[in-house]
């Protein structure tokens, strides 16, 4: 039940500072975006904004407008705990509870909503595991902390725990920044198998990863430090590593930045 | 000098070391001297050699590790030795008040003592307890705890979850105030508003008063253990569509609940020695009295200041054995505190 994301003139503020300005994009449906651009540019805080997580932020505030099909995630009346579990999210640092066993920690997002049946509850965590590719490695420790799990397999877990409770979109950021190669390929074979039934939106810094994974690429830029970061471009992701229309784009795919 | 320059060894990274053995030797050789000084000189304080030989190790770490080792390690070696000064000075008036606790308290305490009041025995005389009160410090204790535990929680949780702008300044300002507020004053306000009322004094009282000094230590200890739970944390948990409150209840709290559970035994140990307050509000008793919401009753810090005051041997006796009584439920509760942060604290093995 993937849902597709339509941005027009967003702009987000940490207090009086502008960080992103006027950015308008469509997301589609059951397919993966990548969010590629040098440090400071943006990409996190627009991501945030997509979830509405920017505001949990002190100071932090948006104008402008998300559709999600369509209904504006922005709109009067909204509420941005319903919107949360609409619209999922990965952090860049593996990030499971820590009180919380393997099991708690995926049916921590049912549970705590307190939406669920009981008698389902271990069937949508053993799918989400699967959904995670992590069931084979933890289903005979489900009963032990989250904690106790290796970085790459607490990233799975956090997924899975993302996953739980069906969002309709999933955002990633920067999820294998802290990752070794061997589990960002087990997490990039995952991002390929969900987006089959999820709107996947992931942050990235490995150009190889963008072209890897993702279906369409966004390229952010910032004119210069203090400035706000803006969109410079969205396209296919073959277009943008290929040709891309703007010679920014190409300087800094290609490594010729600044 | 030119001795130990020929000590050295060849090799550029290496110099050379004092043996092992040398602090303690050195140890050993201040404290025989700080005593042979002590005995020559006529002084007969155990701190006035103590000092000597302090100031002997220190300074005699110094030098003779400068002509050995060289000015770096010297001053290395000086560190650590003034720590360990530091660490004797502080551990061993601790110590010696334990000691000395334990071994006069002990005369008197038994079961007897523990179980029967001080109802049919004057002050002057051998025999009688403390039960009434250990009930007294219970009751008034635990009230005070039940309101100002709740209370400091919520008011930290106000603070590091929801406080911004002037309303949290103000209340980080006002615990600040309170934190300082001598546990005299606390009695005086509750007596004025008691006097208001013309009530006699009741254990109640003294738990309202002993709850103001409770509630400051314990938004303060709050604080800093929410505070320490990472932001991710709660991040992680509301981009889940959990609302901020059940976050705050089932994530943020469980991670910190362990320190939280420390600074709270921490305050209830702090108010079960106060004296002042109890001395104005609850007034002593040397009956038993169940009901702290009518009629005055005993505590352990007022019954021992009370028998002190006796000035026999017999109230000596037993105001140094409620003392051990009152720090051994201290101790008690740390240890209770202690085992509760342990079993809750976030587990990290696989």
């Amino acid at each position: 039940m993937a849902k597709r994301i339509d941005v027009s003139g967003l702009s987000a503020y940490y207090g009086s500072f502008r960080a992103i300005e006027d950015i308008s994009m469509t997301v589609e449906p059951r397919s993966v975006t990548a969010f590629i651009g040098p440090s400071g540019c943006g990409k996190s805080t627009f991501l945030r904004t997509l979830n509405r997580m920017h505001e949990v932020t002190p100071g932090g505030r948006v104008d402008g407008k998300v559709m999600l099909d369509d209904e504006n995630l922005y709109g009067a009346g909204v509420d941005p705990v319903a919107v949360r579990r609409e619209v999922g999210m990965v952090f860049q640092r593996p990030n499971p509870f820590p009180t919380m066993s393997v099991y708690d920690n995926v049916a921590a997002g049912l549970r705590l909503n307190g939406s669920y049946k009981k008698s389902e509850l271990s069937d949508v965590v053993e799918k989400s595991l699967k959904g995670a590719n992590l069931w084979n490695e933890v289903k005979d420790r489900l009963n032990k902390p989250g904690s106790g799990l290796s970085g790459g397999q607490q990233q799975r877990l956090c997924i899975a725990r993302a996953i739980a409770v069906e969002p309709k979109v999933l955002l990633m950021d920067e999820p294998c920044s802290a990752l070794d190669p061997i589990s960002t390929l087990a997490i990039e074979d995952l991002i390929g198998e969900l987006k089959e039934r999820f709107t996947i939106v992931i942050v990235t810094h490995n150009m190889q990863q963008a072209a890897r994974v993702s279906d369409k690429t966004a390229f952010f830029n910032l004119a210069a430090v203090g400035q706000p970061g803006k969109l410079i471009e969205i396209d296919d992701t073959e277009r943008i590593f290929s040709n891309p229309s703007v010679q920014a784009t190409e300087d800094y795919i290609s490594g010729r930045f600044g | 000098m030119s001795t130990v320059v020929a000590q050295k060894p060849k090799g550029s990274l290496q110099g050379a070391r004092l043996p092992k053995w040398f602090p303690y030797a050195l140890a050993g050789g201040s404290v025989a001297l700080g005593i042979g000084i002590s005995l020559a000189a006529g002084l007969d304080s155990n701190i006035q050699w103590g000092l000597i030989a302090a100031i002997l190790f220190v300074v005699g770490t110094y030098v003779i590790a400068t002509r050995v080792e060289g000015k770096r390690q010297a001053k290395d070696r000086i560190a650590t030795s003034l720590v360990w000064v530091a660490f004797l000075l502080a551990v061993v008036p601790l110590v010696s008040l334990v000691w000395t606790t334990v071994a006069r308290g002990v005369k008197v305490l038994d079961g007897y003592f523990l179980s029967h009041s001080m109802g049919v025995v004057a002050d002057s005389e051998p025999g009688g307890g403390i039960y009434h009160a250990i009930i007294g410090s219970l009751e008034q204790v635990g009230l005070a705890t039940a309101m100002g535990a709740p209370i400091g929680v919520l008011t930290a949780i106000y603070l590091v979850e929801y406080g911004r702008g002037k309303l949290a300044k103000a209340v980080t300002f006002f615990v600040d105030v309170m934190t300082g507020i001598p546990s005299i004053v606390a009695g005086l306000f509750i007596l004025s508003i008691m006097l208001q009322f013309e009530m006699q004094p009741f254990g109640f009282a003294g738990s309202l008063a002993l709850a103001i000094l409770m509630m400051p230590v314990v938004v303060r200890s709050t604080e800093e253990m929410l505070k320490l739970v990472p932001n991710e944390l709660r991040e992680a948990s509301l981009a889940l569509g959990i609302p901020k409150w059940r976050t705050i209840l089932k994530v943020v709290l469980p991670t910190a609940i362990g320190g939280i559970t420390t600074g709270i035994m921490l305050a209830v140990a702090r108010i079960a020695g106060e004296t002042a307050p109890v001395l104005l509000l609850v007034f002593g008793n040397p009956f038993i009295n169940n009901n702290p919401f009518e009629g005055a009753q005993a505590s352990l810090p007022l019954y021992i200041y009370q028998q002190y005051s006796g000035g026999t041997d017999a109230s000596y006796d037993r105001a140094w054995a409620a003392s051990l009584t009152l720090i051994a439920f201290v101790m008690i509760l740390n240890l209770g505190a202690r085992g509760i942060a342990r079993w809750k604290a976030p587990k990290t093995g696989r």
